[in-house]
């Protein structure tokens, strides 16, 4: 595109108002630059100048990763508020909010089709919606992705994105952690692939789950990860910490992923993971 | 559940907030007097032998695992370490296990699965910790492998939140055939302050969000989330140890008993169903 052929300078001045009058340009968070929005969708949200992950929504990311006929599954679930939460807000509220604002039941997306050579089922979390977090509606989406891929012996490949448990759902909403796990095992048992996609941010009980439990757990560049968020650690170790603490390659240094995988790169190298994970021919 | 463990340290102050069941609860579960799982484990068992380490880092001192008898049979007993003292809580990192703690606890776990002896595990716990070196060292790593091969593990599990179930912590030693709660436990998903500080913006809001999360004993029974509730002595474990003692040791020998008289196979897949079909609060 001829816009970022111009001077930087001269794109900063202009762009402020630019935001305002046309809606056009983004400010992005990586690097503060004004970026053109169709060349950040184009882009798959990330940026042009800096290569700043920027967040997908969980039907883009579908489109992103399976081949255009795929078919989304297990959407009817809604949860029913077990705990008849309130706080400042009925939580019942902020479920119709959500619904509206995603176009989704819940926090989860579970698709299937096809991913280059390979048939797979394919969960998506959706962090617009109440921050990813996982209630009971998400821990059965995901349990039955699961279960899809039992029943049908396909791949399963699960991209997080997720605050952790959703409290508003209290101590049902941490038994999905187990719920998943068992699921997993049983995958594992047979012997079929698994692989969690990590982004950003991943955290809380569904890192310390199926974020943890792939055959490959990859992530993508810059994603924070972690099991405590990086404010409650703070204020545990009452110090700041280090930069880069709890991102994507701070993980892959310490052991903790397979690999950083931009997410340009993801198809690709999800396709040819799943061609080593394939049962060898006779 | 990130945010939760930690700020149950940085406490407000409940000030004018009115007093709830469940708060009351959540003091009792906490009581400085109330028998720990290790107190409960020497009580309970015979020739308890600790073992050590995990084999990759260290030996947590917040996580005790040890070969012992119950009733003269072998088992494998499991729980986390807190202490009374100010120096022994410091020592015991007030209670809440770093990685290595979680993966001496599944080490344990298939040293008993490998020579068929039931596991017992007891947990008394804020959360995980959430510390600097607890992330790098992968705590939730940690977490998720306990909770997946708990799932599987070919012998019988018993688990016992005996006081406080704080989240994950709690779960990756509670994947059990028989999940049971000391009457006056508490299991959540946050701690109450933690809760009341994010939702609320006020630390203080600790005991509406007590209520509001259905952490009892009463509720978390009622929503199905454990197996069976362990009645308590009047007035709660920390008057009356030893009984609070003779009443858990039965519920343990009944479910055991339970469990060893149904094939193995039909153990597992029965305890597999039952996570799977936890906790279904949806339509559709
Ligand atoms: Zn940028």
């Amino acid at each position: 595109m001829s816009w970022f052929k111009r001077p930087e300078n001269e794109i900063e001045a202009n762009a402020e108002k630019r935001v305002r009058t046309e809606g056009l340009w983004q400010k992005c968070d990586g690097c503060g630059q004004f970026v053109f929005k169709p060349d950040l969708e184009a882009n798959l949200q990330v940026c042009p100048k800096c290569n700043h992950h920027h967040r997908l929504t969980a039907r883009r990311r579908i489109d992103s990763l399976l081949d255009p006929d795929y078919e989304l599954v297990d959407l009817e679930l809604k949860s029913t508020d077990p705990l008849n939460f309130v706080d400042i807000r009925p939580y019942k509220e902020r479920l119709e909010k959500a619904r509206k604002q995603t176009g989704l039941n819940d926090a989860a997306l579970n698709a299937v089709g096809t991913l280059g050579r390979h048939h797979v089922v394919l969960s998506v979390m959706e962090f617009a919606f109440i921050g990813g977090s996982m209630g009971c509606v998400v821990g059965e989406t995901i349990a039955r992705a699961i279960d899809r891929s039992l029943a049908s012996a396909r791949p399963l490949i699960i991209v997080a994105a997720s605050g952790g448990a959703r409290m508003m759902e209290g101590v049902a909403s941490l038994m999905q952690l187990a719920k998943i796990s068992a699921g997993l095992a049983t995958l594992d048992d047979r012997g079929l692939p698994y692989i969690a996609v990590l982004t950003h941010p991943t955290t809380g009980g569904v890192t310390a789950s199926f974020g943890m439990l792939g055959d490959l757990n990859i992530a993508e560049p810059g994603a924070l990860i972690g099991f405590a968020g990086p404010r409650v650690i703070e204020q545990t170790i009452r110090q700041k910490l280090p930069e880069g603490f709890q991102r994507s390659e701070f993980l892959l240094e310490h052991g903790m992923l397979d690999a950083v995988v931009p997410r340009a790169e993801l198809k690709s190298y999800l396709d040819r993971a799943l061609d080593f994970m394939q049962p060898p021919s006779q | 559940m990130t945010d939760q463990a930690a700020a149950n340290l940085e406490d407000g102050h409940a000030g004018a907030e009115p007093v709830t069941a469940a708060w009351i609860k959540t003091e009792l579960a906490r009581h400085p007097q109330r028998p720990y799982p290790m107190e409960l484990i020497q009580r309970i068992f015979t020739d308890f032998s600790e073992i050590h380490g995990d084999r990759a880092f260290g030996d947590d001192p917040a996580m005790a695992c040890g070969m012992a008898r119950f009733h003269g049979e072998e088992v494998m007993a499991i729980g986390n370490l807190k202490g009374h003292s100010t120096k022994e809580k410091v020592r015991r990192n007030f209670g809440m296990p770093n990685p290595e703690g979680y993966r001496k606890a599944l080490r344990a776990m298939k040293i008993a699965e490998k020579f068929h002896r039931p596991i017992f595990t007891f947990i008394d716990l804020t959360g995980a910790n959430p510390g600097l070196a607890a992330e790098e060292r992968g705590q939730a790593e940690a977490i998720a492998r306990n909770l997946r091969e708990m799932a599987r593990l070919r012998v019988p599990t018993i688990a016992t939140i005996t006081g406080e179930g704080g989240s994950g912590g709690a779960l990756a030693l509670a994947v059990a055939d028989r999940v049971l709660m000391m009457e006056n436990a508490v299991y959540s998903v946050i701690a109450p302050e933690a809760c009341g500080s994010i939702m609320w913006r006020d630390a203080g809001k600790r005991a509406r969000a007590a209520e509001a999360l259905k952490i009892t004993s009463e509720d978390v029974s009622q929503m199905g989330c454990v197996d069976d509730v362990v009645p308590e002595p009047l007035g709660g474990a920390h008057v009356d140890a030893q009984g609070a003692v003779a009443l858990l040791d039965a519920k343990l020998q009944w479910h055991l008993s339970e469990l060893r008289a149904m094939p193995l196979e039909e153990m597992i897949a029965r305890r597999m169903s039952k996570f799977r079909n936890i906790a279904q609060f949806y339509t559709g």
